[in-house]
């Protein structure tokens, strides 16, 4: 069970339909990812969406790769993965310096907000370093009220301006994991 | 070293993209890009000179964009080991336009000549196949590539996989470009796609 499926006034705000929106708006076709818990409710509506592509991958470096194929062939696409997954990616995102092509990743947080599993948090301890030693712009929403402020302000600077971008959603944001009822 | 039983890979490869008409081609790093840069220079070429393993998925996100345009994937075995996962995400997309060829020498040829998990017992037609790509064969002489090269412009019937065994000759090398946004925009270009 996670934090976004408890009742709470702040879950109100749905956010995941809203990241969802946000990439419809920006033409995004192609969403390659490494599935999430926090991620699950996007990941079903890009696959049940007949504009966009949802396409699972082995490991998050494909992600990146795909992505400059993707924009090679004139379509845009957004990243899903969770903070370990930034580690698998490292050397794959050089090609964000090498090709300056419009590079978005929406990253759910593990290993900071209450981790019950200690295995989570090396990475999710170095995720931010890491992406900005690699280039990448780290903006971070942590209420369900700025996701969509803070996505939008992504979006557009991956778009518009070809800033590779990360999103981290914090695991505040997304619940943290029960293993232990 | 080469053998006598064995294709050189710039004939492989010159050979394949004689008659490449409209088709995308990327270019695993090293040897593989030198070869496409020596079948000769065109806009519609991706060279990779880093993003190791990243080769194949790079022409799935292509293949996915461009339906109707052959894409043609040329890397080495090294390449293709480090990205082997991402033969189960194509056989998972399907791409009927999706060609990959492996240039396989068993060995690292950029680095020494070091021998790769190919000379022993890995079987990349067969992890191909296992991961879906049901057209994965292995091509052994210079008249079975002649004969297939124009199956690489059929865009419905892939994704297919062939594994090519090459000399371990190791050739002069053959630049090609390597900026990236020059190579990235020229290919846009040619598909209409204008810089923002």
């Amino acid at each position: 069970m996670h934090g976004r499926t408890e009742a709470s006034a702040e879950q109100a705000v749905n956010w995941p339909e809203e990241i969802f929106s946000i990439l419809q708006r920006y033409d995004v076709r192609q969403v390659p990812y490494v599935p999430d818990a926090g991620h699950s409710q996007l990941i079903e509506r890009v696959l049940g969406s007949q504009a966009m592509r949802g396409i699972p991958l082995t490991t998050e470096e494909e992600g990146v790769a795909l992505m400059l194929g993707a924009w090679a062939g004139g379509q845009r696409s957004a990243l899903l993965m969770q903070s370990s997954g930034v580690g698998n990616c490292i050397n794959m995102l050089s090609l964000t310096q090498i090709f300056r092509f419009p590079f978005l990743t929406l990253v759910t947080m593990r290993g900071e907000w209450g981790e019950f599993n200690p295995w989570q948090v090396p990475m999710g301890s170095s995720t931010q370093g890491v992406l900005e030693l690699s280039g990448i712009r780290v903006l971070r929403a942590t209420q369900p009220d700025e996701v969509r402020d803070v996505v939008e302000a992504a979006a557009s600077q991956v778009y518009n301006a070809l800033t590779p971008t990360a999103v981290l959603l914090s695991q505040r944001l997304i619940g943290t994991k029960v293993f232990v009822k | 070293m080469s053998n006598a039983n064995l294709l050189d890979r710039r004939q492989v490869v010159s050979s394949l993209l004689a008659d490449r008409k409209d088709a995308i081609v990327v270019g695993g790093l090293g040897a593989a890009t030198y070869d496409i840069a020596a079948a000769g220079d065109h806009d519609r070429n991706l060279y990779l000179w880093g993003a190791m393993g990243g080769a194949v998925v790079m022409g799935l996100g292509l293949a996915l964009a461009q339906p109707k345009l052959p894409v043609v994937v040329i890397t080495g075995d090294g390449e293709m080991l480090m990205g082997m996962g991402s033969l189960a995400t194509v056989g998972l997309q399907k791409p009927g336009n999706l060609s990959i060829i492996v240039l396989d020498n068993e060995s690292y040829g950029e680095t020494g000549g070091q021998v790769s998990h190919t000379g022993a017992a890995a079987d990349l037609v067969g992890v191909a196949r296992a991961c879906g790509i049901a057209d994965s064969r292995t091509l052994e002489t210079l008249a079975e590539i002649k004969a297939f090269a124009p199956r690489l412009q059929d865009v419905s019937t892939g994704p297919r996989f062939a594994n090519v065994k090459i000399d371990k000759a190791n050739l002069e090398r053959v630049l090609s470009n390597r900026d990236g946004g020059f190579i990235l925009n020229r290919l846009r270009g040619s598909l209409g796609y204008r810089p923002i």
